[in-house]
């Protein structure tokens, strides 16, 4: 039966399209993952996915909603990718499942599912995870070619799910510090910028790998941008206002500030502009507010990678102006039609 | 070439006009009865002037206009009154309307019309009468009796701006009746300027319409206008809307609340300058209209149609299919479902729409907002459609009218884009009602208020008068007393007796009472001052039929938001 009242026509589009497209922008990403640190994530993906479901599932039937269309939105999975995206894929099973479920079942449901979380779901669960399991945290593979020794994909199973490693390996061997915790620690300990960068973990731009990983996001993020699931607000102002800052820190002080474009390339910079901050329920709805939002992000994972006590400030950021929205929406409302000035 | 200017948002539907602008205008074929609504303008029903049994002649009026802002009906055919009755009308709600029904005698024979061959010579107040009297409202939709319209001071009204954008898919009565009857049209436009004083007349056609574009550019060319000129303007929808084909035409914006005339510009369907003209050269009153015929028909087209034909016997004549379910008034975006088939075609019926479910599929689940403001993007009124959304939903009035929620033109843009299938224009119409509903009972508590207060305040003084007056006889006892024994009167009492007769305003007590009357209405006043502008004061009687329209929907909506509210909390 055709509906009641006007409009009676709509335009085929929807929520688990948009989800959809943004789930395949994330897959060049992925696939440079893949091919620098190895088979390891796709199991933190799967897993994440599992748990997403379940979790969303389970949650939705506590609360009494109809569990088929919401698990057919594909809002789940995407927040599932993004954490298994932000924690070190050779990690214990838990971590990532723990991750997953803490942000579908706190931060999603409990604020009223879909929609209506002041806070990012991912972000929520990766913030979760970096202060309970700090150490677990911090075992990111090497790329190939750097570290020790190399392991097999059927060795990395056996790790994730038992804990165990083959004869006489120990997890040091395999796992390193990330760029920019390497280049903390380093500065921590006086080193110059330029010597740093010498170290073979770092590549052309940022972290050797890494760097590539974050131009796969970057590549999926101008299709998102092509595909106006995304507008060019957020992306634009985070990683200009990133590069404004680190810029001028640079240039007053080369030898201890790195350039901008590492900081571009490195951690969750680029995932964060295109896929994270740009999630449309915890960020602003106006173009100014999205601009506000943006620089503000910018300006907070600067000042945290540079000073702050966590390597990356990339999800810190993201939290941090997602409390705003409310505010920067009500005090950047736009005039409607008839009531600006007129123009012609 | 004229530089255009563009308005916000907007949306590319599919224009599904192809099916029915191929083929002429049709002359229906005589139904076997008429069902005459008697309010089919904004204002005032018409009042029947005839009665059952009675025969009329075409173009005879059986509804005279009542009252200020009213229209006449018309016999659109030679037959005899069957009934003067409640019948279901073109309205979604289906409640019923009086409505006359006549019966053809199959004669079509006119009554005597007065032809003007001069009009020019006809004073203008004589004009709008004859407007009046021949029924003439606004076609595009809106039916505003179009005498109301055409009311201006000299050096008020620059432009005249014929709306022949036809933005709605499926419509194609203007795109026909441009390609056919340009001249008369632009006739009728002359007649509209002089009536306006306006300088130039400005017909805003859609760039998807390049054959009414052509015949309408070389009517003007053949026809000698001066200052008159077809602009082919950008398809999009709502480009049609008054506001924004005003906005792309000349640029100026008409906000909310506000009169395009006060910004020097007036607007009119170009069906109506075409009835204008007919009413007026010719005598002939507005019986009857063209009405696309479209949607889920073997042969769509165009019919001119006699006003109160059933809306069955018409789409007959185009061959619905067989899983027809419903039809539409108007376009898909705008339009009303038809309560019934049997409803008669009325003044404001521009299209009809056959629906089936695979033309028209039936609306998916609404998931919940995810604020991604596709709303926003094609908002021509550039609102935020999902902060009213929110605010609608959770009925936080104040902060809806404050997001500028009467601005809304209910054009369905954001409902079209929204990727939560969120029937926002819905919301949107629930929040206005529920303003309405609370302004008018706030309304008559204040009155009730305002009575109650008066009179507590009248028994009060009442009270007090009395209490005054014994008190004064009291005191006059007395004085005789003290009179009588001290019969010299000492000059000190004098000067007392003076002071209780000639005391300060203040000190009179029924002075009292009245400053106190006065203090509490100037109270009042400043309240009233105070207190924000009522979104149902100052309306127009277009507005006060829309509240009518919302207000019978109410009911409907309010099932529909538990039913959504149902869906949450239940599987």
């Amino acid at each position: 039966m055709p509906g009641f009242f006007s409009p009676f026509i709509t335009k085929p589009d929807s929520v688990s399209q948009i989800m959809l497209k943004v789930l395949l922008a994330l897959i060049p990403g992925i696939a440079l993952y893949v091919w620098y640190f190895g088979p390891a994530i796709l199991v933190s993906i799967t897993l994440a996915s599992l748990t997403a479901l379940a979790t969303e599932a389970l949650m939705l039937r506590l609360r009494n909603r109809p569990i088929a269309p919401f698990l057919k939105d594909n809002s789940a999975l995407l927040t599932g990718w993004l954490i298994a995206l932000s924690i070190p894929p050779l990690a214990p099973w838990w971590l990532v499942v723990i991750g997953t479920a803490f942000a579908i079942s706190v931060s999603k449901h409990l604020y009223g599912g879909l929609g209506n979380n002041p806070f990012n779901p991912a972000m929520i669960g990766y913030a979760v995870l970096i202060i309970s399991f700090p150490v677990q945290m911090t075992q990111w593979l090497s790329p190939h070619g750097l570290g020790a020794i190399q392991l097999g994909f059927i060795d990395q199973l056996n790790y994730i799910f038992l804990g165990v490693f083959p004869e006489g390996i120990k997890l040091d061997a395999l796992t390193m510090a990330t760029p920019l915790d390497t280049l903390k620690t380093q500065l921590h300990l006086d080193g110059q910028i330029s010597e740093i960068l010498e170290m073979p973990i770092y590549g052309r731009l940022a972290g050797h790998g890494s760097e590539m990983v974050a131009a796969g996001f970057l590549f999926g993020g101008l299709y998102l941008l092509a595909s106006r699931i995304i507008s060019w607000h957020i992306p634009v102002v985070y990683l200009g206002t990133l590069f404004a800052v680190a810029g001028l820190f640079h240039l007053l002080d080369p030898a201890h500030y790195v350039e901008p474009l590492f900081h571009w390339f490195s951690g969750a910079a680029m995932i964060g502009a295109f896929f994270i901050l740009t999630d449309p329920i915890t960020s602003p709805t106006t173009h100014k507010g999205k601009l506000i939002f943006a620089a503000g992000a910018g300006l907070i994972t600067y000042l945290i990678r540079a000073f702050g006590g966590f390597p990356d400030g990339m999800a810190f950021a993201t939290l941090l102006m997602n409390i705003c929205v409310p505010l920067i929406d009500a005090y950047t409302q736009p005039k409607v039609f008839g009531k600006k000035e007129q123009k012609p | 070439m004229r530089s255009l200017f563009k308005f916000h948002g907007g949306i590319h539907p599919a224009s599904n006009k192809a099916q029915s602008n191929h083929k002429p205008i049709t002359q229906a074929a005589l139904p076997s009865r008429l069902v005459i609504p008697l309010h089919q303008h904004v204002g005032n029903s018409a009042k029947p002037i005839v009665e059952a049994g009675q025969r009329v002649l075409k173009g005879q009026i059986i509804g005279a206009p009542e009252g200020h802002v009213s229209s006449a009906v018309h016999a659109p055919t030679s037959g005899v009154i069957a009934a003067i009755d409640m019948q279901q009308v073109a309205h979604p709600s289906g409640i019923p309307d009086l409505c006359i029904t006549l019966i053809p005698d199959g004669d079509d024979e006119w009554i005597a019309r007065e032809s003007c061959d001069d009009w020019q010579a006809v004073a203008h107040t004589d004009l709008r009468h004859r407007l009046r009297d021949a029924g003439v409202v606004g076609l595009g939709g809106a039916a505003f009796p179009s005498d109301m319209k055409l009311y201006s001071h000299k050096h008020q009204i620059k432009t005249l701006v014929l709306n022949g954008a036809e933005c709605e898919p499926y419509i194609t009565c203007d795109d026909l009746l441009m390609r056919e009857r340009a001249a008369e049209i632009l006739q009728g436009a002359e007649i509209m300027r002089a009536l306006l004083y306006a300088e130039e007349v400005l017909i805003g056609i859609e760039d998807n319409k390049p054959e009414a574009i052509a015949a309408m550019r070389s009517a003007i060319l053949d026809g000698k206008h001066q200052n008159m000129e077809a602009v082919a303007v950008p398809t999009i929808y709502p480009g049609g809307g008054a506001k924004q084909l005003i906005r792309v035409l000349t640029g100026i914006e008409v906000a909310a609340g506000m009169r395009s005339t006060n910004l020097g510009v007036q607007c009119f369907n170009v069906g109506t300058a075409y009835s204008t003209w007919r009413a007026i050269r010719h005598g002939e009153a507005l019986i009857s209209r063209i009405v696309t015929v479209t949607g889920n028909v073997g042969q769509p087209q165009n019919f001119e149609a006699l006003l109160g034909t059933p809306v069955n016997e018409l789409v007959a004549q185009a061959g619905p299919l067989p899983d027809t379910r419903g039809y539409i008034m108007g376009g898909p975006m705008m339009g009303i479902r038809l309560p019934s088939a049997e409803v008669g075609v009325i003044k404001a019926t521009n299209c009809l729409i056959a629906m089936s479910d695979s033309l028209f599929p039936p609306a998916l689940p609404a998931l919940p907002c995810i604020r991604c403001t596709r709303c926003v993007d094609v908002c021509p009124a550039e609102l935020q459609p999902q902060e009213l959304f929110w605010f609608a939903q959770s009925k936080n009035l104040l902060k809806a009218q404050e997001y500028h929620l009467f601005d809304c033109i209910e054009c369905g843009a954001c409902s079209y884009v929204c990727p939560s299938n969120i029937p926002l224009v819905e919301y949107y119409r629930f929040a206005k009602s529920e303003i309405w509903a609370q302004e008018t009972s706030k309304k008559a508590a204040d009155a009730a208020r305002e009575r109650h207060e008066y009179r507590e305040l009248r028994i009060e003084r009442e009270k007090q008068e009395k209490a005054d007056k014994l008190a004064a006889k009291e005191k006059a006892a007395l004085e005789a007393k003290a009179l009588k024994s001290a019969a010299p009167l000492p000059p000190a009492v004098e000067g007392a007796n003076v002071s209780l007769y000639d005391a300060p305003v203040d000190a009179d007590p029924e002075n009292t009472m009245q400053l106190k009357i006065q203090a509490a209405i100037d109270h009042a006043k400043q309240q009233a001052a105070v207190s924000k502008p009522e979104n149902t004061e100052h309306l127009t009687p277009q507005q006060q039929a829309e509240i009518a329209t919302i207000e019978a929907r109410r009911a409907r909506i309010r099932e529909l938001a538990l039913s959504s509210a149902d869906e949450h909390t239940k599987e």
